[in-house]
């Protein structure tokens, strides 16, 4: 059964219509983990807001757990949660209050559904006499993460959960979000991070308002036939130029401590690049065949 | 019901937890208190006074010729008793009653000395105190008039009673003034505010995804300042009682009566302008830009409404502090009861009702 389902979505704002998300149609399986991955501004947040009744689109229709979302308003409203991309708590309130309000609000209690939130609590329980305002990034993401499952929702939407938070939390909190999908909870997440696209069920790349590739991960992955190469050199800079300039480079660009290119031809003639490369007097050069991850494919996708 | 409970406690939270707004909420009535502690002057134009002429002699058509000559005064004239004469007043339109007595002429020509009766309603002080000062110029002009050629002088002694607030006591006039200002503020700014602010950090988005109607989240947020603007009436009306010495002369229970409308009436415009502004600077600007200087203005408490050309004595009549400024007046100096506010009472309702008819009507269910 789908979850969640949006057809030939297109949302404008302004006066000028500015296009924030352009002719956009997926599904989402029921207890599924799916991630919209994309820069700031690719209209990720607009999803969020059409799917949560927050907004209406333009045109394009989209339905939650079967309930369309401009008809069923309220039904929506009932069974999702939701968490935006701010932190969106009441500040001046501590830990314990925030939770049995959002608790009361949606006309439950925290001891009702207190083993959904148990593991993601037991971990803020210490500090729950400390207002919301006076946590930690890692402990306010997780806080809001309560709020949003305290009333069992069959659909979570996560706008952009780990933004700002530290690595360690980070990736304490994806942990949790596989606990949750046990749970039959269907998860949908955005992200700008990369490398958290590979810990969703399923993924859709997006930039400009258009959905470039929706896949699993290892498919977009696999979908990457280039061979591709990692380079180094201690002159980085300059090695970039170069890349750009050498006329077998199909793509390159930085990617870390490494430049990333691919080749025509597949790069049958090694030694030539190899020559290429000492010509321009770049030092320490190191030449290794890798595996495409989920950022190259966006990044060649972008081209 | 829980849920509304709920959320009425978590306002209270925000209240006493924040410690601007708290000394915003009880800092700022003490204060104006004793900031308008100092009475203002004011011109009196076009007062209307009310004559009643029991001589009808000469020496009286004179006088109210003089008086009528006047630009202060606008005169009508009517034979009355004294007792129908404190019921004009109670009615709230004249300022002053000229009282000549019967034979005031021939008193003034056998025994060259006439009295002449002044009545002001003092309510307020400034008011009164400037008409009964033109009348009594104007009297003795009179008087300097006929007694030009004469050897023995002729004498008129104005007579002068102030009613209502006999001390000439500064603060009748500001404390009704005070508590609509203060009202005013703490109704429509806070709950303006605090609306917004739920905006303005996002959770409104959260509480917008819940199964809680959005209506009721704008009442839950106005609740609050509802028993906190009850609590600075009672705050109030203390200091006026106790510190002040002015006593509430009409009934407590319809004061509050009043007061509750009032604070009703100012917590709708508060949540028409949140539904309309999307900052809570942007907020105070409109709550203090639109509501401080139109009820200092135009509520009568600082400026005589009556000196006021045309189109502004119009403008303020769409001012409800003008509207609740009479009525705590009439309750607290006068000690009217209700059967003499009821047009007024009927007017602030009337603009409670259209305000809170025009929020509910543009009450966004979604963020845009």
């Amino acid at each position: 059964m789908e979850a969640v389902v949006v057809q030939n979505m297109t949302k404008t704002y302004g006066k000028e219509k500015t296009l924030a998300v352009d002719n956009i149609s997926f599904s989402v399986a029921k207890g599924e983990l799916f991630g919209l991955i994309g820069p700031d501004g690719a209209g990720k947040t607009s999803i969020f807001r059409i799917l949560t009744t927050l907004l209406l689109a333009d045109s394009g229709t989209a339905s939650v757990d079967g309930f369309d979302v401009v008809k069923d308003f309220k039904s929506i409203r009932n069974t999702v949660g939701y968490m935006p991309v701010k932190f969106s708590l009441y500040q001046d309130l501590t830990i314990e209050e925030n939770l049995s309000f959002f608790a009361t609000v949606f006309g439950t209690t925290i001891e009702a559904n207190y083993d959904l939130i148990k593991d993601i609590y037991v971990q803020i329980e210490p500090f729950k006499k400390r207002r919301a305002g006076k946590l930690s990034g890692g402990m306010k993401q997780k806080l809001a993460l309560c709020c949003a499952l305290i009333h069992k929702p069959t659909t979570l939407f996560l706008d952009e959960p780990t933004t700002g938070v530290d690595p360690v939390s980070r990736k304490e909190f994806w942990e949790m979000l596989r606990r949750l999908k046990e749970q039959n909870i269907t998860i949908i997440v955005s992200t700008p991070y990369m490398d958290e696209a590979s810990l969703c069920d399923r993924i859709a790349l997006m930039q400009g308002g258009k959905i470039l590739s929706i896949d699993t991960p290892d498919d977009i992955v696999k979908a990457y036939r280039e061979k591709l190469y990692a380079i180094k050199a201690n002159e980085m800079y300059p090695l970039l130029k170069v890349l750009e300039n050498y006329p077998g480079t199909l793509n390159s660009y930085a990617f870390g401590e490494y430049a990333h290119a691919t080749f025509k031809d597949q790069m049958k003639n090694m030694e030539e690049f190899e020559r290429f490369l000492a010509e321009k007097q770049l030092t320490g050069v190191e030449i290794k065949s890798i595996e495409a991850t989920i950022e190259d494919s966006f990044i060649k996708l972008l081209h | 019901m829980k849920q509304f409970i709920s959320f009425v406690r978590k306002e209270f939270y925000h209240v006493l937890r924040d410690r601007r707004t708290l000394l915003i909420l009880f800092g700022m009535p003490i204060a104006q208190i004793l900031l308008f502690g100092f009475a203002l002057t004011n011109e009196v134009k076009d007062s209307e006074i009310l004559v009643v002429d029991y001589a009808k002699d000469n020496a009286s058509q004179q006088i109210l010729t003089h008086i009528g000559a006047s630009r202060y005064f606008k005169i009508s004239k009517a034979a009355l008793t004294q007792k129908e004469i404190m019921s004009t007043f109670q009615a709230g339109k004249i300022k002053a009653v000229v009282v000549i007595p019967v034979n005031f002429n021939e008193d003034l020509l056998h025994s060259n000395k006439a009295q002449i009766q002044l009545i002001a309603d003092a309510t307020d002080i400034n008011t009164a105190n400037m008409i009964i000062n033109y009348l009594s110029a104007i009297i003795l002009e009179y008087q300097n008039q006929i007694n030009e050629n004469l050897e023995i002088p002729y004498q008129i002694i104005p007579e002068t009673r102030f009613l209502y607030n006999p001390q000439l006591k500064g603060a009748p006039g500001f404390v009704p003034g005070v508590m609509a200002l203060v009202l005013m503020l703490v109704s429509v700014m806070m709950t303006a505010i605090s609306i917004v602010r739920e905006k303005e950090t996002g959770t409104m988005e959260i509480l917008l995804v819940s199964p809680f109607k959005p209506v009721l989240v704008i009442f839950a947020k106005a609740f609050p300042y509802l028993i906190l603007s009850l609590i600075n009436v009672t705050a109030i009306l203390l200091l006026s009682v106790f510190v002040l010495d002015l006593p509430v002369k009409g009934s407590v229970p319809l004061l509050f009566a009043e007061s509750t409308l009032f604070i009703i009436t100012c917590l709708a415009l508060g949540i028409f302008i949140s539904i309309k502004t999307d900052s809570q600077q942007f907020a105070m600007l409109i709550s203090l830009m639109g509501m401080l200087l139109p009820t200092m203005m135009f509520s009568g408490f600082l400026f005589p409404i009556e000196n006021m050309p045309l189109p502004l004595q119009i403008i303020s009549n769409m001012v409800p502090s003008k509207w609740y400024y009479i009525i705590v007046k009439s309750i607290m100096i006068k000690g009217l009861g209700f059967s003499s506010l009821w047009k007024e009472t009927l007017i602030l309702l009337g603009m409670t009702l259209f305000l809170l008819a025009i929020s509910l009507k543009n009450f966004k269910i979604r963020l845009q």
